[in-house]
C-alpha cells in the first residue's frame, strides 16, 4: 500500500477514535443531518417524479381548449358560439364539453362532473374511484345528489373507474349530456368551453392567435401551456421547500455555523497535544477534514436511501397529510420513479461541501496557532 | 489478537450504503417498467375524457383545475399568498401565457 494511502487511513483511523469518544454528541449530528437530508431529497423525488406523472398523463389533453371570458370571469359558451369561429385552417374538429363542479355535503367534498366522448346510459354514472371508496359505492349502487336547484337526483352507479388511475380521476363523475343539463340546469345549446384538435402541432400557436383575434372574449389555453404549467407547478424551490423546511434549513445552518464558529475546550486541547507531540498544521487539518467529509457523506447516503425508499416504496406516506390539504378526496397513487441526476449531484454538493468547509475553518485557527497557547485557553 | 481497523469497518459501512445509493438507480429502472402500463392506463383515460388537469387537490376550483382557472382571481397567485385553502402554498404560481392581442393603432 502506497505510504500516502496508509497516512491516510491512519488519519481516518484516529479520527473516527476521536469521533467515538463523544459518541453521543456525533451520532446525534448524523442523525439530524441525515434527517434533513432526508426532507429535502423526498421533497426533491418526489416533485420531480410528480411533474414528469403530471406532463405523461396530459400529453393527449386537447390540443387547444377555448373559454369565453365575460369580466374577467370564466363564462358558458352561447349557441352559435363555436359557428363563430368558422373555419379556420388547421383545425381538425372542435367540439364542446360540458363539465362542471358539485359539492357533496355528504362527505364534504367537491366532485368534477363530466360529460364524457362516449355515450353513458341516462340515469347512470361511472364514477371515479376516490368518490366510490368515500361514498362506499360499488356498480349497481343507487347515489343520489341534490342539485343547485334543491331537486333531488337518483342515479344508477354503472361502472367505477380503474384505481390504477386514481390520479387523474379520483373526483371525476361521468354521466349522460341529458342527465348533466337536467342536474344542473344547464341551458341548452351552452356548454362549459370548446376542445378544438389541431393535427399539426407546428400551427397550434398561429391556430390561437387567430382564434383570439376573431373571438376577442375568448381564451385559448394551449396543450403546451398545461403541459408547461404542470412542469412547473411544484418547483420545490418556490412551494414545498419554502413552506415547510424553511425552519429547519435554518435551524441546521445555526448548528453548522456553532460548529464551525468555535471548537470545544476538549477539541482545541487535543489540536494542542497533537501539535505538541509533533503533527504538523496539516496533519490536523486532513485529520478534520476526514471527519467533515465521513459525516457528512454519510449523511447523505442514509439521507438519501430512506428519501427513495419513503418515496417510492411507500408512495411519500409522510407528505400526504400535507399535500392532502382540505381536500376529502385525496387519490391514492404511486409514482413511476424519475431520479434527476443533476438534482441529486446539486444537492450532494449543497450537503457535504459547505459542512466539510464548516469543520474546516476553526480547525485551520486553532491548529495555526501555538500549542502551549490552545492548550491554556 | 487485534480487530480490524476502524477505517476499514468505516470503509465498509459507507460501500454498503453507496451500494444502496446506487442501487436506488436500479430499482427505479425497474419501478418504471412495472409501472408504466398503470401511467399508459391513466394516461390513455386523460386522452379519452379530454382531461387537461389531475386530480390531485380537489378542494377548490382553482386548485382542482390550475390551468383551466380565471386568471387572476383573488388567493391564487402566488405562493405563500393568504389563502383560503393551503394548497396554493404548495404549489407556484401558474404562468399564463397570454397571446399576442395588438390593439390597433389609431389612426
Amino acid at each position: 500500500m502506497s505510504p500516502w494511502i496508509e497516512k491516510q487511513r491512519s488519519l481516518i483511523d484516529f479520527t473516527l477514535a476521536s469521533l467515538a469518544r463523544r459518541k453521543t454528541r456525533n451520532l446525534g449530528l448524523l442523525a439530524v443531518y441525515a434527517l434533513l437530508v432526508f426532507v429535502l431529497a423526498s421533497v426533491m423525488l418526489f416533485t420531480h417524479a410528480l411533474r414528469r406523472e403530471a406532463t405523461a398523463i396530459l400529453e393527449g389533453s386537447p390540443e387547444v381548449i377555448l373559454q369565453r371570458m365575460v369580466a374577467g370571469r370564466h363564462d358558458l359558451i352561447p349557441p352559435g358560439y363555436p359557428e363563430k369561429i368558422g373555419r379556420i385552417r388547421g383545425v381538425q374538429a372542435k367540439e364542446g364539453r360540458l363539465w362542471g363542479y358539485y359539492y357533496d355535503p355528504v362527505v364534504k367534498a367537491n366532485y368534477t362532473f363530466m360529460v364524457p366522448r362516449h355515450e353513458i346510459a341516462p340515469g347512470t354514472l361511472h364514477i371515479g374511484p376516490g368518490l366510490a371508496r368515500e361514498r362506499g359505492l360499488a356498480p349497481g349502487n343507487t347515489v343520489s345528489f341534490r342539485s343547485y336547484s334543491g331537486r333531488l337526483f337518483a342515479f344508477t352507479v354503472g361502472a367505477v373507474l380503474p384505481q390504477r388511475s386514481e390520479l387523474a380521476s379520483a373526483d371525476l363523475v361521468l354521466l349522460a349530456e341529458r342527465d348533466f343539463r337536467d342536474f344542473f340546469e344547464y341551458p341548452a345549446g351552452h356548454f362549459t368551453d370548446i376542445a378544438l384538435s389541431v393535427a399539426n402541432p407546428q400551427e397550434v400557436r398561429t391556430v390561437a392567435a387567430k382564434l383570439a383575434a376573431a373571438l376577442p372574449d375568448s381564451r385559448p389555453i394551449l396543450r403546451e401551456e398545461v403541459l408547461r404549467t404542470y412542469a412547473s407547478i411544484f418547483d420545490w424551490r418556490e412551494g414545498l421547500v419554502l413552506a415547510i423546511l424553511s425552519g429547519a434549513i435554518i435551524a441546521f445552518a445555526i448548528l453548522a455555523w456553532d460548529k464551525a464558529a468555535g471548537l470545544s475546550a476538549e477539541e482545541k486541547r487535543e489540536i494542542g497535544i497533537l501539535k505538541a507531540i509533533g503533527w504538523e498544521t496539516g496533519d490536523v487539518i486532513r485529520m478534520k477534514f476526514w471527519e467533515g467529509a465521513l459525516v457528512s457523506v454519510a449523511s447523505f447516503l442514509i439521507g438519501y436511501l430512506a428519501a427513495y425508499i419513503h418515496v417510492f416504496r411507500f408512495d411519500a406516506a409522510l407528505f400526504e397529510p400535507v399535500l392532502k390539504g382540505w381536500a376529502v378526496l385525496y387519490p391514492r397513487f404511486s409514482l413511476t420513479p424519475a431520479i434527476d441526476g443533476l438534482a441529486v449531484a446539486t444537492l450532494f454538493f449543497f450537503t457535504v461541501v459547505p459542512y466539510t468547509a464548516a469543520v474546516l475553518v476553526p480547525i485551520w485557527r486553532a491548529a495555526t496557532t501555538d500549542p502551549d497557547a490552545v492548550m491554556r485557553a | 489478537m487485534t480487530g480490524p481497523r476502524p477505517s476499514s469497518i468505516a470503509f465498509a459501512l459507507l460501500a454498503v450504503a453507496a451500494s444502496g445509493f446506487l442501487l436506488t438507480f436500479a430499482d427505479a429502472a425497474f419501478l418504471r417498467g412495472a409501472r408504466l402500463p398503470v401511467r399508459a392506463e391513466t394516461a390513455g383515460l386523460a386522452a379519452r375524457l379530454g382531461l387537461t388537469d389531475i386530480a390531485l387537490f380537489t378542494e377548490a376550483r382553482y386548485t382542482r383545475h390550475p390551468t383551466q382557472a380565471d386568471l387572476h382571481s383573488a388567493f391564487q397567485d402566488h405562493p405563500l399568498a393568504f389563502e383560503h385553502f393551503p394548497t396554493g402554498s404548495l404549489h407556484s404560481p401558474i404562468r399564463h401565457e397570454p397571446l399576442d392581442r395588438k390593439a390597433a393603432q389609431p389612426d
